[in-house]
């Protein structure tokens, strides 16, 4: 009932968002109509970051548990977390294309999302390689734990040697939010609805996973039986 | 401290038995040098490319000899024993003093052999050694580590620079931009966010490596 409920009102709550976005929305200076992006790239780029922390988070509590649930909410966290890395990756790309005039042109911004999709790729590779159970969900847990420790060196440290051309993070160092009234109910609205959809999605790719193992020991232990 | 040197002895005795990783790491470094001069041919390439190229070159011949030193262990079935008699912690920082001693060699033969063919001018050369001194640290951590997972791995080979590439890239682009520092005469303070994102780095992975290497070990 309550998810129900909460489907409606992220139905029309992005819905409003994105009529908000396109007709009522005030446009920056400089920018024009290419502000509207903001409220779709930065809240896809930030769930990107989340999910990449979760599948962190799942790795660490596998290799704590050894419980191979965790390892299967780890990986649907990485899964989840390529979709939103290449839809940050597009918006960018053609926000790039508009205002600077190419789609890619290894901006650190641009660097660090670019890591990103390697390190999933690499993660998904590796996968791949193993076929036992157990050693596939220790090994990958580790590596995306190493990689979690690297990742901040690409949103933090990189863009501070190199110069970036990559307008003001919505949160800058200055610690102001550069938008004015519109643009912040709208941004913040976007970001809000935007994170209750990336929540109910996960939380069905959880259920869907814990049903497909309650399935497979059923099936298991009736095969026992049988024998 | 004594398991650690113990076990770099042990691996560098074994090493020089035949000389697999060593010889296997510097051709590849010659190679590469060779077919990258041989492609730029009598132009002469502008110091900001030179420096991206060094790195690129030194980037992956250290990837071909880096993972060696855990597959070995594999392949000869002594891992087991391995486990028996050293702790995990040891382990690691036998292999990576091993590893780090490997790429000091490559950087040894790789440092004259590019300066004099690429006719590579630096400014500073104290600041282009010292960000190669740091930055080995960073490669052969994350090259251990992601040598030891590869190692338990199914697919051993074409899988470790894969795997290697997102994690030392840290290394790589700060590196290069140090060693462009390094090619004007500029005073060493002014690659001091490098250095010390350099460092910094090092020191992260070194640190998560000890902490993880336990669970990728042990099974």
């Amino acid at each position: 009932m309550l998810s129900k409920l909460w489907k409606a009102i992220l139905f029309v709550g992005i819905a409003l968002v994105f009529t908000g976005a396109f007709l009522w929305s005030s446009l920056k200076e400089g920018l024009g109509d290419f502000t509207r992006v903001l409220y779709f790239h930065v809240p896809v780029a930030w769930i990107t970051v989340v999910f990449f922390f979760m599948a962190a988070y799942y790795s660490y509590r596998y290799l704590r548990t050894k419980d191979i649930l965790f390892d299967a909410y780890a990986k649907i966290s990485n899964e989840l977390g390529i979709l939103f890395a290449i839809m940050a990756t597009i918006t960018g790309s053609i926000w790039a294309k508009v205002i600077w005039h190419s789609f890619w042109n290894w901006d650190p911004r641009e660097t660090s999302i670019f890591i990103l999709l390697l390190i999933y790729g690499a993660y998904f590779s590796l996968r791949s390689a193993i076929e036992q159970e157990d050693r596939r969900a220790r090994l990958a847990a580790v590596y995306s734990l190493l990689a979690f420790v690297t990742v901040p060196f690409f949103i933090f440290i990189v863009p501070r040697i190199y110069f970036s051309l990559h307008p003001d993070p919505v949160i800058n160092p200055q610690g102001k939010i550069n938008l004015d009234v519109r643009q912040r109910i709208i941004f913040f609205s976007s970001l809000f609805f935007q994170t209750i959809l990336f929540l109910w999605i996960f939380n069905v790719r959880k259920t869907q996973v814990k049903l497909q193992m309650y399935l497979r020991e059923y099936k298991e232990t009736k095969l026992l039986e049988e024998k | 401290m004594k398991q650690t040197w113990l076990i770099f002895v042990k691996d560098i005795q074994q090493e020089f038995k035949t000389r697999y990783a060593i010889n296997a790491i510097l051709l590849f470094a010659v190679v590469t040098l060779s077919a990258v001069s041989f492609a730029i041919g009598t132009f002469t390439a502008g110091s900001q490319v030179l420096s991206a190229l060094f790195w690129v070159i030194l980037f992956f011949s250290s990837m071909s000899g880096l993972s060696h030193i855990f597959i070995r262990e594999e392949e000869s079935q002594t891992a087991d024993t391995l486990k028996l008699v050293a702790s995990p912690m040891h382990i690691y920082l036998g292999k990576f003093l091993f590893n780090l001693i490997l790429l000091f060699a490559l950087e040894i033969i790789l440092v004259p052999l590019f300066i004099a063919v690429m006719n590579f001018k630096l400014g500073n050369f104290p600041l282009f050694l010292l960000t190669l001194f740091i930055g080995s640290f960073g490669m052969a951590g994350g090259g251990t580590m992601v040598a030891a997972i590869i190692s338990k791995a199914s697919s051993k080979g074409a899988l470790f620079t894969v795997l290697a590439f997102p994690i030392i890239l840290p290394v790589m682009i700060t590196g290069i931009s140090a060693t462009k520092k390094a090619t004007e005469t500029t005073p060493i303070a002014s690659a001091q966010n490098e250095l010390q994102a350099l460092f910094a780095f090092g020191v992260i992975i070194i640190t998560a490596s000890i902490l993880l290497f336990d669970y990728v070990w042990n099974e």
